[in-house]
């Protein structure tokens, strides 16, 4: 009996033994295949679970973005609408010729009658009028006098006005002629082409976004410096109180979070304003004169202030999250080595501290340079920010083509940071609690 | 309980269904606020009182309908039905093709007269028909012609009609308010709208719009521009920074508006002491709020306000939106509106039919920015300009306001 169980073991580790070739699985199958098969089903289920978020992001994240990136290159309503002006303008430049062939004119014309019909005239105007002030009523008042062309489109053209006769439209007409264009990148930026193609800087009285760029990276820099130096001690507070005390103490920093943004704003201009509450308290103690209330509010001041007040608790909740991690016994330890106050602080709690003060000072800043609605609101003048003339681009001047541009560069930008920030400190050190 | 609520929502729904098929929805986009208040007065519910089967949805976003327009057409998918803008929106949604092209005299009602049957007859019988020059004859033909009514429509918006897919409905003016209670200006108040300009005799911060319009032309009329020759010298690159130099006397002093709720807000807490705004939003802060603030109506800048209808609407909407119209910018109807807000009537025909406040019982006409007496000087905003040069000189006024 023991002999047999004994060789039935035998027999079973013998035929467990790893036969020659490879592993293979109880159905006799490679080991190795059937595992890449049980992973695959693994991995097809883990898609199928994230595929509604995946399709949903793409759809509604990814599309739209792509689509906008796009619309600050495209310039196909040109080609689109003037097919035969394009063609003959192809071999056409203003050294050869001040002026292009009678093909180009009879093609502006033949182009005209089809844009005309389809009621497409005045829209080419617009687009062109971004690059050349003039060709929005050029366009609209051909579409009254082109039909009444007949004879030489040379003369037509010239006769119904006389910037058909000038060599700047045909240079604009063909410089827009392609399907893309880098013009509204070059705008973006305030460079410009002359006409002979070069590319230099526009006048100075015209420059604006470079500037505008440069200034949203700096309020933005002072606003989460600010940030920092005013969340730092409260979220320290929160996290070494008692519980109870801090718990209230948490929900005056989340009060005005769950306030309206406009009402926020609107009552830091009440506050603000040279008629307002705080002026009015420094004139009745007599420590600012009647007329020379100060201009706190609708400059970049006012931006400061009610910037840094709405992305405070951005700043703090982080803060304390990673605070509230920090073991008390630590700076209690160093204490008892012989470390004095600042030193337990600076060189004990402050660096164990630093993951948060990456992610509230990344959270704060990046929310700034994209932020449009208190700017636009309390920042007067001096203290709007890119997104402003983003958005003005959108809704009044309907140069979507140009926002793009300048969303697509705050966009490029914000990546570029992040990649620095991701280099110096590293992202890993980064925790949101 | 579950079974009856059911059976309820069932119910609902058998009962909604032929009523939804009978009525059509309007959606209307306007302003809001006072505005919106006047319209829905004015023509939203007598048109309602006359048409159960047309129901008027209150849309209040105008000041993005550009944006959105486009927007809405590039999605393929227009949900709004008739659109309030103001004129200078309505050239560009026009180029645009956002905007449908109009037969005014197809769409809008002709004027009906002034006077009625009985003012006529007065006429009549006061006229000694048999002493009458064929001249006289012809003319007085032609006065009756206008009194019944026989005026059309396009003669009677005359140059209101800006572009061919603008429905005019009302005259507002851009102009200035100022506080009447300002100690430092030694019982002086501003006659002239250079009196803007003039920090030394009426000091204190001002409040203009940020933005080129409106202000370069101010600048160059106070820098001793004549007014025939505004747009000569604007279009000049010399022209736009002789304006900017003029407005650079009293940039330090000068808060920028973008909505015009703005300057009446500054005015009424003495933020600034004077401002330019819309006439009717000033109208509120004087009469409504009784705030020491007056008007200086020199050179105040007209402006029309009007419908547009978007391109692609539903074909089976147009008979009730075409209806809407007619309806709503007939001659009683336009002048009906100016009970509510003080904006002049588009119509010349309404003119004379603009009374009092319908709550205040104010007498409108003197606050109309059409009343002879506030429309000494005025300046005509010139939209083929702008339509122009408004992308150049806007990026050369922002570069200057930036710095």
């Amino acid at each position: 009996m023991a002999e047999t169980t004994a060789q039935a073991i035998t027999t079973q580790a013998i035929t467990a033994q790893p036969p020659a070739g490879p592993l293979r699985a109880a159905d006799g199958a490679p080991l190795k295949l059937s595992l890449a098969r049980a992973q695959r089903r693994g991995k097809l289920r883990a898609f199928a679970l994230v595929a509604p978020l995946l399709l949903f992001v793409a759809l509604t994240f990814i599309a739209p973005i792509g689509e906008m990136l796009f619309r600050s290159v495209e310039n196909q309503i040109v080609p689109d609408n003037m097919p035969r002006t394009v063609a003959a303008l192809a071999d056409w430049t203003s050294e050869t010729a001040p002026l292009p062939s009678d093909a180009a004119f009879a093609a502006v014309v033949a182009d005209f009658g089809e844009m005309i019909e389809a009621r497409n005239h005045t829209r080419v105007g617009q687009r062109l009028n971004y690059e050349a002030s003039g060709f929005s009523s050029l366009f609209r008042k051909m579409g009254r006098e082109i039909p009444r062309i007949a004879g030489d489109p040379r003369a037509g053209l010239i006769e119904a006005d006389k910037a058909w006769g000038q060599t700047d439209t045909w240079v604009t007409l063909k410089r827009f002629s392609g399907n893309y264009t880098p013009a509204y990148f070059l705008s973006a930026v305030d460079l410009t082409r002359t006409a002979d193609g070069a590319i230099v800087q526009k006048p100075e009285n015209e420059r604006i976004y470079v500037y505008l760029f440069a200034r949203t990276m700096w309020i933005s820099l002072l606003i989460t410096v600010a940030t920092l130096l005013l969340g730092y001690p409260i979220a320290y507070l929160l996290a070494t109180l008692p519980l109870r005390t801090s718990n209230v103490l948490m929900i005056l920093v989340l009060l005005p979070f769950w306030t309206s943004l406009l009402v926020r704003t609107s009552a830091w201009i009440v506050l603000l304003q040279q008629q307002g509450v705080i002026n009015d308290v420094l004139v009745w103690l007599g420590l600012v004169a009647n007329e020379a209330r100060l201009q706190m509010i609708f400059n970049q001041t006012g931006t400061m202030i009610a910037m840094t007040h709405i992305l405070l608790p951005f700043m703090i909740l982080p803060l304390y999250s990673v605070m509230k991690t920090i073991p008390p016994y630590y700076v209690r330890a160093a204490k008892s080595l012989g470390a004095t106050n600042w030193t337990a602080f600076w060189r004990v709690y402050f660096p164990q501290s630093t993951p948060g003060i990456g992610a509230g000072a990344i959270l704060v800043f990046i929310l700034s340079i994209g932020y449009y609605i208190t700017p636009e609101l309390v920042g007067g003048t001096s203290g709007v920010f890119i997104s402003n003339r983003i958005a003005f681009h959108i809704t009044n001047s309907l140069n979507w083509g140009l926002a793009a541009a300048l969303a697509t560069l705050l966009l490029a930008l914000v990546m570029i940071l992040y990649w620095l920030y991701d280099r110096l400190v590293g992202i890993d050190n980064v925790k949101l609690g | 309980m579950l079974k009856k609520m059911m059976a309820g929502a069932a119910l609902a729904g058998l009962m909604a269904g032929p009523l939804a098929a009978q009525t059509t929805d309007l959606t209307i986009v306007s302003w809001g606020g006072a505005y919106s208040n006047s319209q829905n007065k004015a023509y939203h519910e007598p048109y309602a009182a006359q048409n159960a089967a047309v129901k008027i949805i209150n849309d209040e976003s105008s000041s993005q309908a550009v944006a959105k327009l486009r927007a809405m057409n590039e999605a393929g998918n227009i949900t709004w039905d008739v659109v309030d803008v103001e004129g200078p929106d309505s050239q560009r949604l026009c180029d645009e093709g956002l905007a449908m092209r109009i037969d005014f005299d197809d769409w809008l009602a002709p004027a009906t007269s002034a006077g009625s049957a009985s003012a006529l007859a007065t006429m009549v019988s006061s006229m000694n028909l048999e002493g009458l020059s064929p001249e006289a004859m012809m003319d007085a033909l032609s006065q009756m012609q206008a009194m019944t009514g026989d005026v059309s429509a396009a003669a009677d918006f005359g140059e209101a009609l800006i572009n061919e897919c603008f429905i005019p409905q009302i005259v507002f003016s851009t102009t200035f308010g100022y506080r009447t209670d300002v100690a430092a200006w030694g019982g002086k108040t501003p006659t002239s709208v250079c009196d803007v300009f003039d920090l030394a005799t009426f000091p204190g911060k001002r409040s203009l719009e940020r933005g080129p319009k409106k202000n370069l032309e101010w600048a160059l009329l106070c820098d001793g521009v004549a007014k025939a020759d505004l747009y000569d010298v604007l279009s000049t690159p010399e022209g736009v920074q002789r304006a900017l130099a003029k407005l650079d006397t009293i940039k330090p002093e000068t808060i920028w508006w973008t909505a015009g709720a703005e300057t009446p807000q500054r005015l009424a807490d003495g933020e600034v002491v004077i401002g330019s705004t819309y006439n009717g939003r000033l109208f509120a802060v004087i009469e409504e709020q009784k705030q020491p603030v007056a008007m200086l109506w020199d050179y105040q800048v007209f402006d029309f306000d009007g419908w547009i209808i978007p391109t692609g609407v539903p074909e089976a909407k147009m008979p009730v939106i075409k209806d809407y119209i007619r309806f709503a910018t007939d001659t009683q109807r336009l002048a009906d509106q100016a009970k509510y807000i003080s904006y002049g009537p588009a119509r010349a025909s309404s003119a004379p039919r603009v009374s009092t406040h319908a709550e205040r019982g104010i007498e409108m006409a003197q606050h109309m920015p059409t009343d002879p007496a506030n429309r000494g000087n005025i300046l005509v905003n010139n939209i083929e300009w702008w339509a122009d040069n408004q992308d150049e000189v806007e990026a050369v006024f922002q570069a200057w306001l930036a710095r």
